[in-house]
């Protein structure tokens, strides 16, 4: 019974890291981009800032906000933190990994951006709507990717359970497959649009005719602003550690040994500071599309990860 | 899959990544990309060969290669550019109709591939059996380039593919046809670049454009 | 006992039918009864249900009804018992949403005994084809419950475009029988007797059964909505009263699933796996194409109803998934499969029905079934609002309502496709999981179109403004499917092990595997390839909400939350009017997946006269329609009439033209004879 108390609060203690240490990865994006573009970057801090100074804030209401808009925040950051609960980040076989597997962890985050879309048409202005409409759409397109990517990794693992399919894969060594390859730049691709970053979305625009993320937020302020900014940290924080596990797990502690733990924590340290890197450059890179572009930009992801599970039926199946 | 050695994991890799270019090639609609991608197809077709020569100790692939480089992936690409700059087609955008049916068709025919290869790959004791649907895929999707595109700059590359295809297939099914073959193909394909591009031309004088859609006079109609 | 009270899920609505009769006499008395009645029927039908599914046993019975020498055969088995217990439940909600309803029509120009009459008959038809056991029980009730709903369809006669829909109800569910008659002629040809233990026992050669299949599909796909035999779904459902659209779509769809079931599983048997290819393409179709009409449907009603054709397409590519594991000797991944559907089937009678009730309760306090006219309505209808928000939900598969779990079953069984040889399977399966997982999103897209802008942002119209809370009847009749829709998403693992004995009925094994870690662990195949725990996921869900209000909310400061106007851009006064509009919110849909539909689009800018650069006003029309009349019906219709025509030739109007006729026949028939 120690050992389960041990493992639960190991978990627990692996959930509260990486929600504390996801506005980390976003100050460490905005430095990465800012050295890129020779700019004067804010201290790596600067987004726990940001969350401190808007949860001193007062919330303002709109006049027309019923109890979803003021619910919304809460369940934002709730169903978010679930799915990085059911994440493996520095140790595999942790209790929480069973909880859920990939699929369930899409399905939090389409929970929490169907509550935020929602909250986003409570105020009843245009802007709500307009964001909530596009927000939904590229949600819708860039879900059946993301399933055949998630497919195509567990059909070469047999498993939907991201602790075992991280095992398999470390178990199996380095091997290059095909069908990863194309997986990896599909969801890369899924990964960018769901985060809402260049060159989908512009996290910092000041237009709100261009803006989809933030358009749904306009109305938001004090803390309630500040879960659904921290929430929005964590997600992209998420993506970066499934694709770190799923194509890059070395380092990751699969024993529950000190020694292990700590390799696991650096590794993912590097890991993740590797994903805002490219982050980084592919929004240095990328001007915003159009957005009657995007659905090409997830159609092409689409192609690549049914590439990847055509690859894998056809070059890595033994006969 | 991990029973295959680093040499037959980078085959298949660069096996899916020829096929990508392919699929890449259905969804390009700008003449210039299409063409530079069709030149990546060449360089990624060239590497496969010089692999292949050195791990299986055949120097007159090497020769292959470098014909491959020479020819694919640096001089009929430059005498595209060159043909498309000088008829002024850099925006020229094809407009194909639903682009993402091509390539979910393009999709389901890889799969069919696959289907029609299996007896083929049976047969065949090399590792690498299994490119061969990829190779028959290669060639089918430069036929379907051909048939869903109407500008003729396209229809040439998509013909330059299906070839690419063949010799992929060559390669690493059989490791190579015999040199004189692989020469006389290479100068043919150099023959037919050069001809399509007095063809083209021809046609732009006499038609003033280069959709081949409207090349549509032998029929049985009455006008 | 458990038949009897199988047979008393039969005769309390039928008695109710006849009780209601009276109501033109007595209307208060008669309608409490009547609902009392259809309560308590609704009540007995999940005891039985439920009772039978818990103790796996099958009962026959034999009535001597009917023509003579044709006794009415009964059975109550595990697969009848899932079916009477999901009608249960969704007859004990509408009854208690009935009373407070049907009030409305108490002065209308119909009399309110032809409603109940009908009412009862349609309940009690669908619970006796749930029970029959021989082919001519089973389509005496079909025509029942055909007929009784075609009436409920037509209630509302006055409109001609009610009248319209229930024609093509009536066409399209004759034709239905007369394919399922076929289907059922094709077994009984080779059967000796018609009861369905003789049907399953005959030896039917494969092409047969592969004809008694494919009829079996057209004639139950039909009744079931599956595209493209959808046609009538969207004229149909929306037109009757709301509470039986919910019997319509939340039942007499599922009876319709009902029947192929007991068709494909029970009476034919030898499963192959083209069937199971076909009917997951047709299933997948279905899916994608019903959620993408309803995406483009401003009635509420109407977008319902094209969900439920999403709806029955989900059901069916499990089924469809199930099928092509069984034909390629894969039973226990088939046992996932029927599962899944059987799941999907239960999750979509819960919260469609709470969908068309909470529809019904729109409808009955503003009379507006348009969403461009609603908005705000949180504000008038609170609790309506929080339980057709759970139906949201629910149908957009989120975790942890009801229809997610269906749907990763569905995932989880597709996924196994490594155990399959044929390529062209394991390349079709993915990618239809994949356009399952698309569905899902544009459903989710669809509803967050519903909710916000039914009940979200401000008011549209004046009646939405003056809407007020509906009775608290029809509130428990909403809250009780509300409730069960998360119960069967918490609790997957209980609800599986109880349905678990319908394959094991049918295709004699279970799956143990799927519970084998207790009740908090959901383990489809085994607990290495994938596992979810809903109980401990909502635990932690609702620790962090509590936690996080807790935490945040100011109990120091106690000053009342500010408010304020909305962002206008600095230019002053949001008016309701610019609001994003159903149409306009599905517009990037409309542009994306435009081939789908027929669209018809035509913007007027009219100028100002004196100034010529600016615009005075913009109109702005959009038509919607389905590809599937022009491409399919039509033609269809076209060849009828040409065919009748040349048929008509013969009708002279001359006497003896006719006696020649009659002479002819006559002739014919002695030599016939002879």
């Amino acid at each position: 019974m120690a050992g389960s108390l041990t493992l639960w609060s190991l978990a627990l203690l692996q959930v509260l890291v990486f929600i504390a240490g996801a506005p980390l990865l976003t100050g460490w994006i905005r430095r990465v981009r800012s050295a890129l573009q020779n700019r004067a970057a804010p201290p790596i801090w600067q987004p726990y800032r940001e969350l401190a100074k808007l949860f001193r804030k007062n919330v303002v209401l709109a006049d027309e906000a019923s109890w979803i808009f003021r619910t919304t925040p809460y369940v934002v950051l709730a169903a978010t933190v679930s799915a990085a609960a059911a994440l493996p980040a520095v140790a595999t076989h942790l209790p929480t990994d069973a909880i859920a597997d990939v699929i369930v962890l899409v399905g939090f985050l389409a929970l929490a951006r169907f509550f935020l879309a929602l909250a986003a048409m409570d105020v009843g202005t245009a802007f709500g709507g307009m964001a909530a409409s596009r927000e939904m759409m590229v949600a819708s397109l860039a879900e059946p990717a993301m399933l055949i990517a998630v497919f195509t990794l567990s059909m070469t693992a047999g498993s939907t359970n991201l602790s075992t399919a991280v095992g398999y894969i470390l178990h199996s060594g380095l091997v290059l497959r095909p069908a990863f390859v194309f997986t990896l730049v599909g969801l890369l691709m899924v990964a960018i649009a769901e985060t809402g970053r260049l060159p989908v979305d512009n996290p910092a625009t000041h237009l709100e005719l261009t803006m989809i993320h933030e358009g749904m937020i306009l109305e938001y302020g004090g803390r309630h602003l500040a879960l659904i900014e921290w929430a929005s940290e964590i997600k992209l924080m998420i993506y970066g550690v499934l694709i770190a596990d799923l194509f890059l797990p070395w380092g990751i502690a699969t024993r529950l040994t000190v020694p292990s733990l700590l390799l696991g924590s650096i590794a993912l340290v590097a890991k993740l500071a590797f994903w805002g890197g490219l982050l980084a450059m592919v929004e240095t890179h990328f001007a915003k599309m159009r957005l009657f572009r995007v659905p090409e930009f997830l159609n092409i992801a689409f192609l690549l990860c049914l590439l990847g599970l055509l690859s894998h039926l056809i070059l890595e199946v033994a006969l | 899959m991990a029973t295959l050695s680093l040499y037959g994991q980078s085959i298949l890799v660069l096996a899916s990544l020829i096929l990508f270019t392919s699929f890449a090639l259905l969804a390009q609609t700008r003449a210039l990309p299409l063409i530079r991608l069709f030149a990546w197809q060449g360089i990624l077709l060239a590497v496969t060969t010089a692999l292949v020569a050195w791990v299986t100790h055949q120097p007159h692939l090497y020769v292959s290669a470098l014909l491959t480089l020479g020819l694919k992936a640096l001089l009929i690409p430059w005498l595209l550019i060159r043909l498309v700059n000088r008829l002024g087609l850099h925006n020229e955008v094809e407009n194909p109709k639903a682009n993402a049916l091509v390539l979910l068709g393009a999709a389901a025919l890889t799969v069919f591939c696959y289907e029609i290869a299996l007896p083929i790959m049976r047969l065949s004791t090399l590792l690498t059996r299994n490119v061969i649907a990829v190779s028959l895929a290669v060639v089918l999707l430069g036929m379907l380039l051909i048939i869903v595109r109407s500008k003729a700059v396209t229809q040439v590359v998509g013909f330059m593919c299906m070839e690419n295809g063949l010799f992929f297939a060559a390669v690493v099914a059989t490791y190579g046809m015999p040199m004189v073959v692989e020469l006389g193909v290479a100068f043919d394909v150099l023959i037919a670049a050069i001809l399509f591009g007095l063809f083209f031309l021809q046609i732009r004088d006499s038609i003033d454009s280069l959709d081949i859609d409207r090349l549509s006079r032998l029929r049985e109609t009455d006008e | 006992m458990i038949l009897v009270l199988g047979y008393g899920a039969v005769v309390l609505p039928f008695a109710a039918a006849l009780i209601a009769l009276l109501s033109d006499l007595f209307p208060r008395t008669v309608r409490a009864g009547f609902f009392l009645l259809l309560a308590a029927g609704g009540g007995v039908s999940v005891v039985a249900g439920v009772g039978c599914l818990l103790t796996g046993g099958i009962v026959t019975g034999q009535l001597g009804l009917g023509l003579p020498g044709l006794a009415w055969h009964l059975r109550l088995d595990p697969l009848s018992g899932f079916f009477l217990a999901v009608t249960g439940i969704v007859v004990v909600a509408v009854a208690c949403y009935g009373p407070a309803y049907v009030r409305q029509y108490q002065n209308g120009q119909q009399p309110l005994s032809a409603l109940g009459f009908f009412t009862g008959i349609f309940v009690a038809g669908m619970q006796l084809v749930l029970l029959a056991n021989d082919v001519f029980l089973f389509m005496l009730a079909w025509e029942i419950m055909s007929l009784s709903s075609y009436f409920l369809v037509t209630y509302q006669h006055q409109h001609a475009a009610n009248r319209r829909a229930g024609f093509l109800y009536l066409l399209m569910a004759e034709g239905s029988a007369l394919l399922i008659l076929l289907a059922f002629g094709i077994l009984a040809a080779f059967a000796h007797g018609l009861t369905f233990g003789a049907l399953r026992a005959a030896h039917v050669p494969v092409e047969w059964a592969t004809a008694a299949f494919v009829l079996a599909l057209l004639g139950f796909g039909l009744k079931a909505g599956l595209v493209p035999f959808h046609v009538w779904l969207p004229e149909a459902h929306p037109v009757a009263p709301s509470h039986i659209s919910a019997l319509m779509s939340g039942l007499m769809l599922k009876v319709a699933v009902y029947g192929f079931i007991r068709f494909v599983y029970g009476l034919v048997v030898h499963i192959q796996w083209r069937w199971g290819l076909a009917v997951l393409i047709l299933g997948t179709v279905s899916a994608l194409f019903g959620v993408l009409y309803a995406i483009m449907q401003h009635d509420l009603k109407r977008l319902l109803a094209y969900h439920s054709v999403e709806n029955i397409g989900i059901i069916f590519m499990g089924l469809g998934l199930s099928m092509i594991f069984i034909g390629t000797g894969h039973p226990v991944l088939g046992v996932l499969g029927l599962i899944a559907a059987l799941y999907h089937t239960l999750n979509h009678a819960l919260f469609k029905s709470l969908l068309f009730l909470g529809s019904g309760a729109i409808l009955l306090r503003t009379h507006e079934g348009d969403l461009e006219h609603m908005g705000g309505l949180i504000r008038r209808m609170p609790q309506t609002a929080l339980l057709f928000l759970i139906g949201c939900l629910s149908i957009s598969a989120l975790p942890p309502f009801n229809g997610f779990v269906s749907e990763w079953l569905t995932f989880q069984t597709a996924l196994q496709v490594s155990v399959l040889s044929n390529t062209v399977l394991r390349a079709v399966l993915p990618v239809s999981a994949a356009l399952l997982a698309l569905t899902g999103a544009l459903a989710a897209t669809c509803f967050v179109k519903v909710y916000g802008v039914a009940f979200l942002g401000r008011s549209r119209t004046r009646r939405i403004r003056h809407a007020r809370e509906v009775a608290w009847g029809m509130r428990v009749g909403m809250g009780l499917l509300a409730l069960l829709c998360l119960v069967f998403g918490i609790l997957p693992t209980l609800t599986i092990r109880l349905i678990e004995s319908v394959p094991r009925l049918l295709l004699h094994r279970g799956l143990p595997s799927a519970s084998v870690h207790g009740w908090l662990w959901l383990t489809p195949v085994s607990a290495r390839v994938a596992s979810y725990s809903a109980p401990l996921l909502v635990l932690g869900l609702v620790l962090m909400l509590a936690l996080g209000y807790g935490l945040l909310h100011p109990r120091r400061r106690r000053a009342a939350i500010r408010r304020s106007h909305a962002w206008d851009c600095g230019f002053g006064g949001l008016t309701p009017r610019m609001q994003y509009t159903s149409t306009a919110f599905s517009m990037p849909i409309r542009r994306i997946f435009s081939p789908v539909w027929t669209l018809k689009e035509q913007t007027e800018v009219q100028m100002d006269d004196r100034e010529p650069l600016r615009v005075a006003g913009i109109r702005y029309q959009l038509q919607i329609s389905d590809r599937i009349w022009p491409l399919l019906y039509e033609p269809m219709a076209r060849g009828l009439q040409l065919v009748t025509r040349r048929i008509g030739r013969i009708q002279t109007g001359r006497v003896r033209t006719y006696l020649a006729y009659s002479f002819f026949t006559l002739l014919l028939l002695l030599w016939l004879v002879r």
